[in-house]
């Protein structure tokens, strides 16, 4: 326990440490971004039973510390952009709650060398996100206002790694398949069947299921290396539903 | 002057058809739970209208003709302007739990749509004030009036849109008003002319306007239709929602849920059909070739055709017609498929017949427009399979925004009936959404147990499979017992679509939970425990949702919230717990809090002001006066409304039908309540009655209301035949000597005050109000924790105080 402690503690050192390269020098956003970071250290310490660690990967902590969220939600919105909640982009969408962003990027258990696909590119934050971890990142957004300043806004900040399209996510996409980890954002009513094909044996897919601003559950699918299949509702909260079981 | 008794009425009638219009118009631009929250709230203004009055009374009382026409106005402009002005303000409830700002908008709202209930409820409690001798008359018009505007709004929603519904309100204020002048001589006539002209040429301009209902972005419909190409190509209004019928030509919707995730089949082209612009349910084209709807093998409710040959099948809750065409592709030999809105059966009979190929009109298949339990009850066939299809969608069940709505679908008498209509060997099947952690399953598969268990079934376990997919868990109760090739035929099933068997008889700990992974084996450790009569009880106990099974008299199969659980959820906060709590039933807890706050500064407000007026002559008078006056003008609020929503809840299973049911029950109390109301004009006339005149009535709804409870089952059970018409009269003979009694105490009480203090007249008006309001929320409430019965028990209780409280006759000043 108090090693873990420890761990923590010289982690969120590290994090305070990290010098946040792409922002602009007038940074009044740095702060709120550590603190948006410890935040979710402790909420995922917290959830460490569900999610079969203690905590997530030290790379998925520093892409999420060097992405810019306040530039990725609208300027009404920048105050908030490192509160630890979903808020809104538009088009009735939403940029996810940063803590889900977390876990849905650790769970994708990425390599450097790992083609991606995320379906629904929304604001363009978490592939952001990912173009941190991996060297190519394609995503793909069916409303064309949010696809086009997705796009934008990448490219301004420097993402040369994701490429992005507006298309149908359902049929993937099949000229840069198969993926290493495919991340749907958007609404999903089924699995594609066509996303499963898209996926390398070994890969992992991640889907989170719930409403717009409240995520239910994440939905991990497996491919085995012999092509057979397994999900498993990962829950983000450490939640026992029955008493006396701990 | 005469008072202005059928302006009454019609104001009455038009402010009761506003405060179900709105609900209606609410449901569809935001959600219904929260329309029930800001409707509940708006109908304070009835209690801010006695708190007004009684403050301004002599002064309005001087000016009653102006009071009352500027009233009148109010209501019928602010009507149609403030649910304009109000489904402009930025409030988006699903933010409240991340955004606190979202609490000013929805103060805003309640605010601005209280007003033309203020005005409304002035126009009403100045008219009880100026002419307190005729109160009991007054009061029954304001019934009658209320009575007719319960059944004019239900018919007008079928014949009309709901803005233009909105219009029609607006202008029945404006008539109200005009009646007013001509029956009281407010004003010179040529006023009147005005308001008829105004009336007149006020829905037709407003119609030109074409505006539209904001419905909120986050709503299915509004974010269906961001995507390229799609457009709504039909729409359908009734009381029972708003049909959008939406085509996809360029992405399709893709609507299969629960679909195996070995398919690599892609669902048939489909229109979607949204209701109250959420809730997405599809109409699937069927080509005539099989090979284009074999995906609907995949799916978890498939599995019932793979045990059965040949069934006859009952589909309840049809909608699109995708269960039938899954019925039909895997052999059905005939099916009777129920649904309630005929305006969805339209749509595919119709409207969209060449594209579904007809289903309803294929081959061996019958459709019924009806509700579901009560086709089952009425229905003297058997069945092979009686297939409850998922009827809600997953965004919000998963929400917990259905806790508050009452569903006699999925109660232990429901699969009692179920089950009485299937033949030997038959099965039910019902799917839900899986949750995580799982409820519904879970639930439904306790009411099996019950169910089998009233029916004298001794082994549960051996009539009973649960299978899940990631998103779907379909539950079977066999009327027999499973056989072992039945059960291999379940492991076979399941294993091909890598479906996980939840429980079967003989099921082994390590075939559970193979393929979607929970955290523990939850399905299978649940019905184990479940189907354990030493242990179930301290399962269901251990548990932290709710899964004890609903009841006919606790119909509320969705509602899953435990308040044990809700410290440790809170705690959990933004880690991912505010997800996991239900919020229909927080908000109906929210709605409860805000509206007895709200009423009890509504109520004592006026008190503070008078204590500090110290030169008032009548300021003694109002000291002895104000106990019993708010314990029984509060008592009288809250009990009048218990009854009418218990009984419109008990009515529904003779009716069948929520809308019928509600229709009729609220327009046949008020009614006969009305008439009671005149006839006690006539008791308050005679002095040194009116102890009596009401003790009788008070003990007769005590006695009518207790026997009916008991009562009523039985009478229902053997009127089962008759058809609707005469339901509907049986119905109203039932309510007629309830509702007559109901009617007098509160002209009584109000006559007896305004021999004693008749400056407390609106100020009684105004706590009657807040009673009301508080009653149907608290009604809902107790109605979850301790069932109808308890809600009629504690409305006679009451009733009784009321009587106890009442002043026998003397004089205080």
């Amino acid at each position: 326990m108090v090693q873990r402690r420890t761990l923590v503690g010289v982690f969120v050192l590290i994090l305070l440490l990290i010098p946040l390269g792409r922002l602009a020098a007038a940074e009044p956003y740095e702060e709120l971004r550590r603190s948006l970071l410890r935040e979710i250290i402790e909420n995922v310490r917290t959830t460490s039973r569900y999610l079969k660690k203690s905590s997530l990967d030290e790379e998925v902590m520093v892409a999420m510390s060097k992405v810019p969220r306040h530039l990725f939600v609208p300027e009404a919105y920048r105050r908030q952009a490192y509160e630890n909640r979903p808020l809104p982009i538009g088009q009735g969408q939403t940029i996810s709650q940063p803590y889900i962003v977390a876990i849905m990027t650790d769970l994708l258990n990425l390599d450097p060398s790992d083609l991606v696909l995320e379906v629904g590119t929304g604001s363009g934050y978490q592939a952001a996100v990912l173009a941190e971890l991996v060297n190519r990142v394609y995503s793909m957004e069916i409303i064309e206002k949010l696809q086009s300043s997705a796009a934008e806004r990448l490219k301004q900040l420097g993402y040369t790694n994701v490429e992005t399209r507006l298309g149908d996510g359902y049929y993937g996409w099949e000229e840069h398949a198969p993926f290493d980890a495919i991340i749907v954002t958007a609404a999903a009513g089924q699995i594609p069947p066509p996303l499963i094909r898209q996926l390398k044996p070994g890969g992992r897919m991640v889907i989170p299921v719930g409403s717009t601003f409240m995520t239910q559950y994440l939905l991990l699918v497996e491919k085995r290396r012999d092509g057979s299949l397994s999900t498993r509702q990962v829950l983000p909260v450490r939640f026992v539903p029955l008493t006396g079981i701990h | 002057m005469r008072p202005p008794i059928f302006a009454v009425a019609l104001l009455s009638g038009a402010a009761l058809s506003y405060e179900i219009l709105l609900i209606r118009l609410f449901a569809i631009i935001q959600w219904h739970h929260f329309a029930y929250m800001i409707i509940s709230l708006a109908l304070l203004g009835y209690g801010a209208s006695g708190m007004f009055l009684s403050l301004g009374r002599e002064w309005l009382q001087s000016r009653f003709a102006a009071a009352f026409l500027a009233n009148g106005l109010l209501f019928s402009l602010s009507s149609i302007l403030c649910f304009l002005v109000g489904q402009q303000i930025p409030f988006n409830p699903l933010e409240m739990v991340w955004d606190g700002r979202q609490l000013l908008s929805l103060l805003l709202l309640y605010l601005l749509l209280a007003l033309p209930f203020f005005g409304a409820a002035n126009c009403i409690g100045l008219t009880f004030s100026r002419f307190t001798a005729q109160i009991p008359r007054i009061y029954g018009f304001d019934l009658l009036g209320a009575g007719a505007g319960a059944l004019g709004i239900i018919l007008l929603l079928f014949l009309a849109a709901p803005l233009t519904a909105l219009y029609l309100i607006g202008a029945l204020g404006l008539l109200a008003t005009a009646v007013a002048v001509l029956e009281s001589r407010l004003a010179p006539r040529w006023l009147a002319a005005f308001l008829v002209v105004l009336a007149l040429a006020l829905v037709p301009i407003l119609q030109l306007q074409k505006i539209p209902l904001q419905i909120s972005p986050y709503k299915g419909l509004s974010q269906t239709l961001t995507v390229l190409g799609r457009e709504v190509v039909e729409e359908l209004s009734s009381p029972l929602g708003m049909l959008s019928v939406v085509r996809s030509p360029l992405v399709p919707f893709r609507h299969a849920p629960g679909l195996s995730l070995n398919s690599a089949l892609e669902p048939a082209e489909q229109l979607g059909v949204f209701t109250d612009a959420d809730g997405l349910s599809v109409i699937t084209r069927d080509d005539g070739q099989p090979d284009s709807l074999a995906y609907m093998d995949h799916f978890t409710s498939a599995l019932p055709y793979h045990l059965l040959k040949e069934p006859r099948v009952l589909i309840l809750g049809a909608g699109g017609g995708a269960d039938v065409l899954q019925a039909r592709l895997l052999g059905a030999k005939s099916i009777d498929a129920v649904e309630i809105n005929p305006q969805m059966a339209e749509l595919v009979m119709n409207s969209y017949a060449d594209f579904a190929g007809d289903p309803y009109a294929a081959q061996g298949v019958r459709l019924h427009i009806d509700e579901a339990r009560g086709f089952v009850s009425k229905s003297r066939g058997r069945y092979d399979l009686i297939q409850v299809a998922l009827l809600d969608a997953f965004s919000s069940s998963s929400a917990g925004l259905y806790a508050l709505s009452e569903s006699y679908t999925f109660t232990v008498e429901a699969l009692v009936e179920y089950l009485r209509h299937l033949s030997s060997g038959g099965m039910v099947a019902i799917s839900r959404w899986v949750k995580v952690p799982p409820r519904d399953g879970l639930k439904l598969f306790a009411t099996a147990v019950a169910a089998l268990e009233r029916l004298g079934v001794h082994n549960p376990g051996q009539q009973l499979i649960l299978i899940r997919s990631w998103q779907t868990s379909t539950l079977l109760v066999k009327n027999g017992v499973l056989s072992d090739q039945e059960i291999k035929q379940v492991e076979r099933f399941c294993a091909a679509r890598s479906f996980d068997p939840g429980y079967y008889p003989g099921m082994v700990a390590r075939a559970a939970n193979q393929h979607n992974q929970l955290e523990r084996p939850y399905f299978f450790e649940a019905s184990s425990a479940l189907l354990d009569r030493a242990g179930a009880g301290a399962f269901a106990d251990r548990y932290k949702f709710n899964i004890q099974p609903a009841t006919d008299d606790r119909p509320y199969f969705s509602h899953f919230f435990k308040w044990s659980s809700l410290a440790e959820l809170l705690s959990l906060g933004a880690g991912g717990g505010l997800a996991l709590l239900e919020q229909g039933y927080l908000v109906l807890i929210a709605t409860c809090v805000q509206a007895t706050v709200a009423s009890l500064l509504l109520i004592l407000a006026p008190l503070w002001f008078w204590a500090r007026r110290e030169t008032r002559p009548a300021a003694t008078g109002i000291r002895h006066e104000s106990w019993w006056v708010v314990s029984y003008f509060f008592s009288l609020g809250l009990a009048f409304l218990f009854i009418e929503v218990a009984f419109i809840q008990k009515f529904i299973l003779f009716l069948h039908h929520p809308l019928y049911a509600a229709g009729v029950v609220i327009a046949g109390f008020l009614f006969f309540a009305g008439l009671g109301s005149n006839l006690s004009s006539r008791l308050s006339q005679k002095n040194g009655l009116q102890s009596v005149a009401l003790i009788l009535p008070v003990s007769a709804i005590a006695v009518i209301s207790l026997c009916y409870l008991f009562l009523l089952p039985s009478i229902f059970q053997q009127l089962l035949w008759l058809s609707s018409p005469w339901k509907i009269c049986v119905s109203l003979c039932l309510i007629a000597p309830l509702a007559f009694c109901m009617g007098i105490p509160f002209p009584l009480g109000l006559s007896a005050l305004a021999s004693r203090a008749p400056e407390l007249i609106p100020w009684a008006w105004g706590i009657n109000g807040c009673g009301s309001v508080i009653s149907a929320v608290l009604a809902t409430i107790l109605a979850i924790h301790l069932g109808f019965r308890a809600v009629v028990i504690a409305a006679v209780a009451l009733y009784l105080l009321a009587a106890l409280v009442y002043p026998a006759g003397k004089k205080s000043v």
